[in-house]
């Protein structure tokens, strides 16, 4: 049987050089140009969130950590909220369109492009619960699938529900103020005692942190020890 | 729509017509008919609330039918059947494992588990426009001939393909077939592959027709649930229709892969009416349907000549050699260059096709040192636009491209070249169409088309053939001066 690009659609020819001749080597995914348009991250990183460096000004970094997390750790509230963010690939304008059509065009296989990194990637980390963050009931019915579960489980992972997101009309019963200065997002739905427990959440993209650090307050404030994520871009 | 709500109706289209026959004392609601006649929308595209969906399900006014086929797997709104566009995934709506169709997905995902709904209660019917033709221009004496048999098809539900070389000026041969089916209360559609082409055509259409409401539809445009008594529309939107069409009008088909034109056949069918004429335009027909056109199995018009009265340019064929190799030494076969260096001495402007980006890129960044302001463009170029516009602005003076532009592109003064004409991509009417670029203004109609290969194709010598028969004809007809 024939393979074929998940992108372009493209044939994929069989690459057969010395070095593939020795490896094992597994389907492809995807061909070779599409493969080359991701952009993965390398080099310094800032040390929370793992933006690279290398595409930042120096006066959007701090020593180790990027202006955005020396905020975020500066606000009493927030310190220490998420001990670690990790991310694949830059979010390009390719990566983004890929990831559009992943979740808002609702093209699960896509999800099995990124498993082998994503494995890789999920490794390097000790957890003792792998969580997708949340998507709401209706998010859910719309897209047939939550993105971030998606992933885990192409990786050949088990993802473990902790949290749900909280209905907007709960949210609208509460106060203005309230709702500005604890914007309740998700809530904690698990009988499962979390007392010292590491959590490794996933999502698709980290854009401002805030979803995650929404995601381990919880955590943390039901029992988590430490809170790590992973997003495939950023 | 939440889950508790979901209403999954395993309704089979074998019920339809028993179903058609019943109580129409239903009060219908209006605009579900004017969204859904003729139309195959996915249940979430609807906006209408669940329980008024499902009361004209009830009465007989809504036909649902199943997205997804799962014993010959099949997606009943492209109809593709090819095993590599499918792909399996846990659906949340309905909890199970199922298959989604990858070829229509930016139509919205279509799963096993959707649902087509049409409209099945009464007909929309469409005004009847006297005299909706506002147009004085005159129709060449070629074109004159089709356009006579375009309204003859139309008045008989009959098939009809038209064809007519590159410049012959067509859209103005629709124009009698569209005012003799606007007058008769009959509704149309006109299909085109590209986005372009729906933009420069509707604006056109709607000036010589200005008592006729049209619907431009393209991916994000927003006349989506517009009810229009002409249409024009992508391809890729006839998607959204069932059985909708009086009169049918293909455009450009031929120029595109066979993957695209197995959808767009099936579209075709699924949007026209059981009883429509079906018309398609071409510059350049099939193999197959050329064949068929001299054996007399399909009914044809051709307009051999251009509008201006001059031959087109018969393409010249030379063998440059491996280019690819050369390329990849960063060199480009000397022929070539020295094509492009006469073109960039003579101030003539000139449009080289390349087979792909990749290849492109080599090659513009050898001719760059002839000429730092060449350009190349490709088909999801985000710039391809403001290029294009530099070069009939003559800002740039050679362009190089994988895709056949916009058809609005007519630069006056250009002479063609393919380099690597033998590749796959180029397909007899993939050469033509890229013939047809050059000689094609009143006031220059003449310039050089070359395709530079590494050996000769059947494809290479159809189009010729092509050509030289098209002008064969035009002087058989009185159709070309000299
Ligand atoms: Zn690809
Ligand atoms: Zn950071
Ligand atoms: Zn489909
Ligand atoms: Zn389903």
């Amino acid at each position: 049987m024939k393979d074929y690009c998940l992108i372009c659609h493209q044939e994929i020819k069989a690459n057969f050089s010395w070095t593939t001749l020795f490896r094992e080597e597994k389907a492809a995914k995807i061909c070779g140009d599409c493969s080359d348009n991701f952009s993965p991250i390398t080099g310094e990183i800032c040390e929370i969130c793992g933006r690279p460096f290398a595409f930042l000004e120096a006066e959007y970094k701090l020593e180790k950590r990027c202006n955005d997390c020396a905020r975020w750790e500066e606000d009493e509230q927030w310190r220490g909220t998420l001990d670690q963010n990790r991310s694949l690939y830059r979010y390009t304008d390719f990566t983004k369109e890929v990831i559009a059509k992943f979740k808002f065009r609702g093209d699960y296989v896509l999800a099995e492009i990124f498993a082998e990194d994503v494995q890789l990637a999920l490794q390097a980390f000790h957890y003792d619960y792998l969580v997708p963050i949340p998507l709401s009931g209706e998010r859910l019915y719309e897209r047939g699938f939550n993105q971030a579960e998606a992933l885990i489980v192409t990786a050949g992972f088990e993802p473990t529900q902790l949290l749900s997101r909280v209905h907007s009309e709960k949210q609208s019963k509460k106060s203005r103020s309230e709702r500005i200065h604890h914007p309740q997002v998700f809530e904690f739905t698990t009988d499962l005692q979390l007392n010292s427990k590491t959590i490794l959440l996933v999502d698709d993209i980290y854009t401002t942190g805030s979803t995650l650090r929404q995601a381990a307050k919880i955590l943390k404030r039901n029992g988590a020890a430490k809170v790590y994520s992973f997003t495939l871009a950023r | 729509m939440t889950k508790e709500e979901t209403y999954l109706l395993p309704v089979d289209e074998s019920s339809f017509t028993d179903r058609l026959s019943t109580d129409r004392s239903f009060p219908f609601h209006a605009d579900m008919q004017k969204i859904l006649f003729g139309k195959q929308l996915l249940l979430e595209e609807l906006p209408f609330p669940l329980e008024e969906i499902r009361q004209h399900e009830q009465h007989g006014y809504l036909l649902f039918r199943k997205g997804i086929k799962r014993e010959l797997l099949s997606c009943v709104r492209c109809g593709t059947t090819d095993a590599s566009w499918f792909a399996e995934f846990p659906c949340a709506r309905c909890g199970k494992v199922e298959f989604y169709c990858r070829k229509c997905l930016m139509m919205g995902r279509i799963s096993e588990c959707s649902q087509l709904v049409s409209w099945a209660g009464p007909d929309l019917n469409f005004r009847q426009i006297a005299d909706p033709l506002q147009w004085s221009g005159k129709l060449s004496t070629g074109q004159q001939a089709a356009s006579q048999q375009v309204a003859e098809a139309v008045e008989n539900s009959a098939e009809l393909l038209v064809w007519a070389v590159a410049g012959a000026g067509k859209t103005e041969v629709l124009f009698a077939g569209i005012a003799e089916a606007l007058s008769t209360g009959k509704r149309i559609c006109v299909a085109t592959p590209r986005t372009d082409v729906v933009l420069e055509l509707a604006p056109r259409l709607q000036k010589v027709f200005p008592d006729c409401k049209i619907a431009a539809l393209y991916g994000g445009s927003e006349d989506r649930h517009e009810a229009a008594q002409l249409t024009i529309a992508t391809t890729h939107q006839l998607l959204r229709f069932y059985r909708a069409f009086e009169v049918m009008i293909v455009d450009e088909v031929d120029a595109f892969p066979y993957s695209i034109d197995q959808t767009l056949q099936y579209a075709v069918e699924q949007a026209r009416k059981p009883k429509s004429s079906l018309i398609y335009l071409t510059a350049t027909p099939k193999k197959q349907w050329q064949q068929q056109c001299r054996l007399g199995k399909r009914a044809f018009i051709t307009i051999p000549a251009r509008y201006h009265r001059h031959p087109l340019p018969v393409p010249q064929f030379i063998w440059f050699g491996n280019w690819e190799k050369q390329l990849s030494k960063g060199k480009l076969p000397a022929i070539s260059s020295k094509w492009a260096e006469a073109r960039l001495a003579a101030g003539k402007q000139a449009l080289i096709f390349a087979p792909k980006i990749a290849a492109m890129e080599k090659t513009l960044r050898i001719l760059r040192r002839m000429d730092p302001s060449i350009e190349s463009v490709h088909a999801e170029d985000p710039d391809r636009k403001a290029k294009v516009i530099k070069f009939r602005n003559k800002e740039i003076p050679i362009l190089l491209t994988t895709t056949i532009l916009e058809r609005g592109v007519t630069i006056p003064n250009i002479d063609v070249a393919v380099i690597g004409a033998e590749d796959r991509i180029f397909t007899e009417s993939a050469l033509v169409q890229i013939a047809g670029r050059a000689g094609r203004s009143a006031e220059f109609p003449t310039g050089t088309v070359t395709f530079f290969h590494y050996g000769k194709t059947e494809a290479m010598l159809g189009a010729r053939r092509q050509i030289l028969m098209m002008n064969k004809e035009g002087r058989k007809k009185g159709l070309i001066d000299r």
